[in-house]
């Protein structure tokens, strides 16, 4: 990455006057308690930074639902890693949030000072740059993410077979989101009346995928932006479905998401991934929401290169991630929190993003 | 000379005067250094004597705006500064790794000598040692420093009291994006430069114009979000902040968005917290702003009562949230 050309190009989407308008258009809706729930981390992040919960009216509740991809890895993806890097010849990429994440054993930061070599990459291709350079040794990429990182991955794949680099391999652990929301909005411990859906994957997927969210499940859903001012345009474009009771997906993200997504992304992600099942943090193995590397490109995973294998591992006992990550609990009534697992000393994957549920609530104090 | 440091430059035979001779007496050249005693013999003013240490581990070593030399002398004199005190001399001491080019080290002792000018102090001692490759990352340096602070000038972190005025010296967080982009080989397209200067001849101005004041601290690690935290933690007072005030550069703002940082927390080599009376809030302003490391200083926040040892901010749009320290570092984000 280089030659960055940036600006400040969200000072409307932050402005006071707009916010004040839309908190007292939100107002008007009347103080039936409303329960929404947002699925990605950054707006989790966003809504504690500029305080937005704070300025909402008492009967509208925000939910933080599974959308931060780090907490949603299973130990057992660390203890992957950690087991197939622990070779002197061979180096380990991966996302910096993904660094502290507890494994069954030790997170990544530890396995390092026990002599493992990790590196940070900004983005897979980084990772792809580093095996062109160091051909006499293995270049591995931690891959996780939703939709909206699988692209840029599936891209770093195909590089390095254009480029018939040896020395790279991935572990796969892209998740598709559309699939869990089912599973998460249809369990008996969850109460949504209206979603706020991702806006970065619906730039990659469109609003197509989140369609049977209103349609079979009668709960309306909004694609929205990050900056302020969009959630909480998103926020009143809910209300006023829930208010005419009426359930469709709309998109407030109009200037990054369409309802057919990004097609030249898609077919990058459906080149050399194919739909599985996948484990989740908190909810177990939900069918249809893992991506798999196809098998013309199976030379480039990882576990399968060096037939890494691994025992089951257990959730620890007492953690309530689980819990916290579908929204049925919030944090502080998790017995863990702040005591046992603080951003220092994480037990749960949760507390270690800075986009989860709990080091976002421990952070700016919930 | 060799071109290159090897072992045999810090076993403490001719390869070392060697480098002693070519490197760090041209380089630092005064009276006290000259005379190669195992001591600095120094007679201070009077006063109460203020002394400090700091360990400088940046990588890379030279980035936009600075060097490890440079911030090895700033940091040191800032710490001593922030208290009241005019620093005086310092002690370098020089971890090298075998096989960095002799030019570097040359490079980095004539940048220490710049700093040390302008802050006006003397590196009256030293010492180096070479470790085998791969036992340090190229250069580690450490710096000691002593001062002497007036007899009237009591500068405390457990001093704030509600009602008193928060302020900063300039921009935040351009040291650590500096050295981020740096380390990553990414270049903006109007450059970040490190905010490292010797902040004592802006304090001193300060000083003069506002005696009584209260704490001065430097935002190092952990930002101003951590400083102020160990602030209201010491005087158990509440602090609020408002994010409107905060002096961000746009070039910076954009980089925490790309990378996912929050510019609270970045690390800044060249500005100082202080905390006055509120009545002499704009006097401390004006006289900040008179001096060229002060021009961007800011208002930026008030010191109240309700929440011993809690730290605030008050969003541009409106919104309040807790400023927490932080825990282990920023890392980039995935998404």
């Amino acid at each position: 990455m280089k030659n960055l050309n940036v600006e400040n190009l969200n000072e409307e989407l932050r402005d006071p006057a707009k916010v004040q308008a839309l908190l007292s258009a939100i107002r008007k809706f009347g103080s039936r308690s409303i329960s929404l729930m947002e699925v990605c981390g950054t707006h989790t992040m966003s809504i504690f930074r500029y305080g937005i919960r704070e300025m909402l009216p008492q009967n509208i509740k925000l939910l933080s639902g599974p959308g931060c991809p780090v907490c949603v890895t299973p130990y057992r993806a660390i203890d992957e890693a950690i087991a197939a890097a622990k070779h002197p010849n061979r180096i380990l990429t991966t996302f910096g949030d993904m660094v502290r994440v507890p494994g069954s054993r030790m997170s990544l930061a530890q396995a390092k000072a026990e002599g493992i070599d990790l590196r940070v990459v900004y983005s897979p291709l980084d990772a792809v740059g580093l095996a062109a350079e160091n051909q006499d040794r293995e270049i591995i990429f931690l891959a996780i993410g939703f939709e909206t990182t699988a692209p840029t991955i599936a891209a770093a794949v195909l590089t390095a077979e254009e480029l018939n680099l040896k020395n790279f391999s991935i572990i796969g652990n892209n998740k598709t989101l559309p699939g869990a929301l089912r599973v998460l909005l249809t369990s008996p411990d969850v109460k949504v009346d209206g979603l706020i859906c991702p806006g970065h994957i619906s730039t990659i997927i469109g609003s197509e995928p989140f369609r049977f969210i209103p349609e079979e499940l009668g709960i309306p859903a909004v694609i929205t932006g990050f900056e302020p001012v969009d959630i909480l345009q998103g926020i009143y474009m809910l209300l006023t479905q829930i208010q005419k009771e009426t359930a469709q997906v709309q998109i407030q993200y109009r200037r990054g998401a369409s309802s057919g997504g990004n097609p030249h992304a898609l077919k990058l992600l459906n080149q050399v991934f194919q739909s599985g099942d996948d484990n989740w943090r908190g909810f177990g193995v939900i069918p249809g929401t893992g991506l798999k590397i196809k098998k013309e490109y199976e030379h480039f995973d990882t576990l399968k290169k060096f037939n890494v294998t691994i025992p089951d591992v257990d959730d620890p006992i007492g953690c309530r991630c689980g819990d916290v990550l579908r929204g049925a609990a919030a944090p502080l009534e998790c017995p863990m929190f702040g005591k046992a697992c603080t951003p220092e000393k994480p037990v749960g994957a949760c507390m270690v993003s800075t986009e989860g549920t709990c080091a976002a609530y421990y952070k700016y104090g919930g | 000379m060799d071109d290159k440091i090897l072992l045999a430059h810090g076993s403490g035979g001719k390869l070392q005067q060697q480098l002693i001779n070519e490197v760090f007496l041209p380089a630092f050249d005064n009276s006290v250094l000259n005379r190669m005693e195992d001591q600095a013999s120094l007679v201070l003013p009077p006063g109460r004597a203020a002394f400090t240490t700091d360990s400088y581990v940046v990588n890379p070593l030279f980035f936009p705006g600075g060097d490890i030399g440079r911030l090895a002398v700033c940091g040191t004199v800032n710490d001593l500064a922030v208290g009241g005190s005019k620093p005086l001399y310092l002690s370098a001491g020089f971890i090298i790794e075998e096989g960095l080019p002799v030019g570097i080290l040359r490079d980095i002792a004539f940048s220490m000598k710049k700093a040390a000018d302008e802050a006006g102090v003397l590196i009256v001692t030293g010492d180096t040692k070479v470790v085998e490759k791969g036992h340090a990352d190229q250069l580690f340096i450490n710096t000691a420093g002593i001062g002497v602070t007036p007899d009237q000038i009591s500068i405390r972190a457990s001093s704030a009291q509600p009602g008193d005025a928060v302020l900063v010296s300039g921009y935040i967080g351009d040291h650590e994006i500096a050295v981020m982009l740096a380390r990553e080989g990414i270049q903006l397209k109007s450059p970040i430069k490190s905010d490292a200067v010797p902040l004592n001849g802006m304090i001193q101005v300060l000083l003069s114009a506002v005696p009584d004041v209260r704490i001065m601290r430097d935002p190092t690690r952990g930002g101003l979000a951590t400083t102020l935290n160990e602030l209201a933690q010491s005087s158990q007072v509440t602090i609020k902040i408002f994010e409107k005030d905060l002096p961000v550069k746009d070039e910076v703002a954009s980089a925490c968005e790309i990378f996912g940082f929050d510019p609270l927390y970045l690390a800044n080599e060249g500005k100082v917290i202080v905390i006055v009376p509120q009545r002499q809030a704009k006097t401390a302003l004006q006289a900040l702003q008179t001096h060229h490391y002060g021009q961007q200083a800011a208002i930026i926040g008030e010191v109240t009562k309700d929440q011993p040892g809690k730290v605030y901010l008050e969003t541009k749009i409106g919104g309040m949230r807790i400023v927490d320290m932080m825990a282990g570092g920023q890392l980039p984000r995935i998404c």
